[in-house]
């Protein structure tokens, strides 16, 4: 294992610094479909995470023995097969969520985070950092995730994880939800805008012209 | 990384034994898992009929929805075409029945030609399941029917419970579908389902007079009509070709039919 300072930066490196979404803009499919609940949202989060800590951590260790001809199939299968697992936990488990999760779970297996995670990190690191790599690369996406379903949920629907915070209109209230942000370009904008903010107070994020 | 690595033979090894371990992992975790998965559907188709009588509102424990609709509850097997019971079917042989699957196999379902698909969903089945409902002294106090039709994306499923008389509504509950969120999928929104409570499915001389209207051209004091949904017509007209296909002779009209007559209060 590396020193603390390391571990650190693989860890939450993702977060702001090398978001995996904002600055590397992996991994945006899903963050347009599930964010319209900060439940849906969270569950994903957890799934991520939970598939690119593990899949990393098993390229890792079996990285010295994939033939390279066939290393991103290894990745695959491997990445496939934790996806399903996670699926299969969530119909056991959150019956409810993994129903409105549908099929973005099982497109974790596209998620290009995962896919560029292995790739670029798990083939080349040890178990223990690539393990941290994929943790890092987990929070960074669900940050994301997570604001963009906070302003989804709270503008679209006045609510936050299902619980009303301001009443509809329809339902007696005053708050006139704006419909624009339950449908999936509206996500576009909002992670467009996180991208901003991150890139003015980050300033070396920019890409030269 | 050695060299070796690329050789066919340490290629083949790797490829198999992997796919080997991957392989256990998955169908452990599929097969360990089904009996837990079984048991949410099935809980879930539960909850969602108790919800359409109103015996259930809101969330319930896994315990207390099994034991109200095994009180409540019983299921039968109607044959679409003659509007009967199926005789032969008891409950246990009724929750047993895969509607889903029978309505996709030839050997158990019809195609529907273009005239008589008013919902747009290709296939109905032979039989279809429907959910008798008893109060605490065990009268009959609904008749509950699937029914399901395309919406503007989707196709959404909605359980349908009636009064014995065939033709009061008492709730309709939408559980599934992917409509558009925070426009069509209000489908699902208590508020929209409550105004179905006590209209009828059909007019004196027989003929469906349920009409889903714009959005606040309802008359509230019909018995027939409830509002659409703003910015969601397509949605709305999909829940009126639910209700014409599903009241209809194709449908559950027939079955319905017996009904009004007095097929399950007369014995």
């Amino acid at each position: 294992m590396a020193n603390a300072k390391e571990i650190k930066t693989v860890l939450f490196g993702p977060v702001f610094a090398n978001n995996p979404i904002a600055l590397q803009v992996l991994g945006i499919c899903s963050a347009l479909a599930v964010t319209t609940k900060m439940d849906t949202a969270l569950v994903m989060c957890f799934a991520l995470t939970f598939v690119v800590a593990f899949s990393n951590l098993f390229i890792s260790m079996i990285r010295n023995h994939i033939p390279s001809s066939v290393r991103i199939i290894v990745q695959m299968t491997i990445i496939a097969s934790l996806v399903i697992v996670v699926d299969q936990f969530l119909k056991a488990f959150a019956f409810d969520l993994s129903k409105q999760l549908s099929v973005f779970v099982g497109l974790i297996i596209t998620n290009c985070i995962v896919m560029g995670r292995a790739e670029a990190y798990a083939m080349k690191n040890s178990p223990g950092m690539s393990f941290l790599d994929g943790i890092g690369n987990g929070l960074g996406y669900s940050v994301v995730l997570l604001v963009v379903a906070f302003i989804r949920e709270l503008g679209g629907s006045g609510s936050l994880f299902g619980v009303q915070i301001m009443p509809l209109l329809s339902e007696g209230g005053w708050y006139q939800p704006m419909g624009f942000l339950l449908i999936a370009p509206s996500a576009f904008i909002i992670i467009g805008l996180f991208i901003w903010v991150l890139r003015a107070y980050r300033p070396e994020q920019v890409e030269k012209a | 990384m050695s060299s070796n690595n690329d050789s066919i033979s340490k290629t083949l090894i790797v490829v198999v034994s992997l796919c080997l371990v991957c392989a256990v992992v998955v169908s452990t975790a599929a097969v360990q898992l089904r009996p837990k998965q079984t048991q949410n559907k099935l809980l879930d188709s539960q909850v969602n009929i108790l919800r359409s009588v109103g015996l259930i509102e809101g969330k319930a424990s896994p315990q207390v929805i099994a034991d109200t609709f095994s009180k409540h509850v019983e299921s039968r097997l109607v044959n679409l075409e003659t509007g009967e019971i199926v005789a032969d079917c008891d409950t246990s042989c009724a929750e047993s029945y895969d509607y889903r699957r029978a309505m996709k196999d030839p050997e158990l379902s019809a195609a529907l030609d273009g005239a008589a698909d008013v919902a747009s969903i290709r296939r109905v089945a032979a039989r279809a399941p429907v959910y008798l409902t008893y109060d605490a002294d065990r009268n009959l106090k609904a008749v509950v029917l699937p029914v399901h039709g395309y919406g503007l994306w989707s196709t959404m499923h909605a359980f349908l419970a009636l009064e014995t008389d065939g033709n009061t509504v008492i709730g309709l509950n939408y559980y599934e579908q992917g409509e558009t969120p925070g426009l069509g999928a209000e489908i699902e929104n208590p508020r929209w389902k409550a105004q179905f409570e006590g209209k009828k499915l059909v007019n004196e001389a027989g003929e469906i007079a349920l009409e889903v209207k714009k959005p606040g051209n309802a008359n509230p004091d019909s018995a027939y009509e409830v509002d659409g949904l703003s910015g969601a017509t397509l949605t709305a007209n999909g829940v009126q070709n639910t209700f014409t296909f599903w009241i209809g002779e194709n449908g559950f009209g027939p079955f319905l039919q017996k009904v009004r007559q007095g097929a399950l209060t007369n014995g």
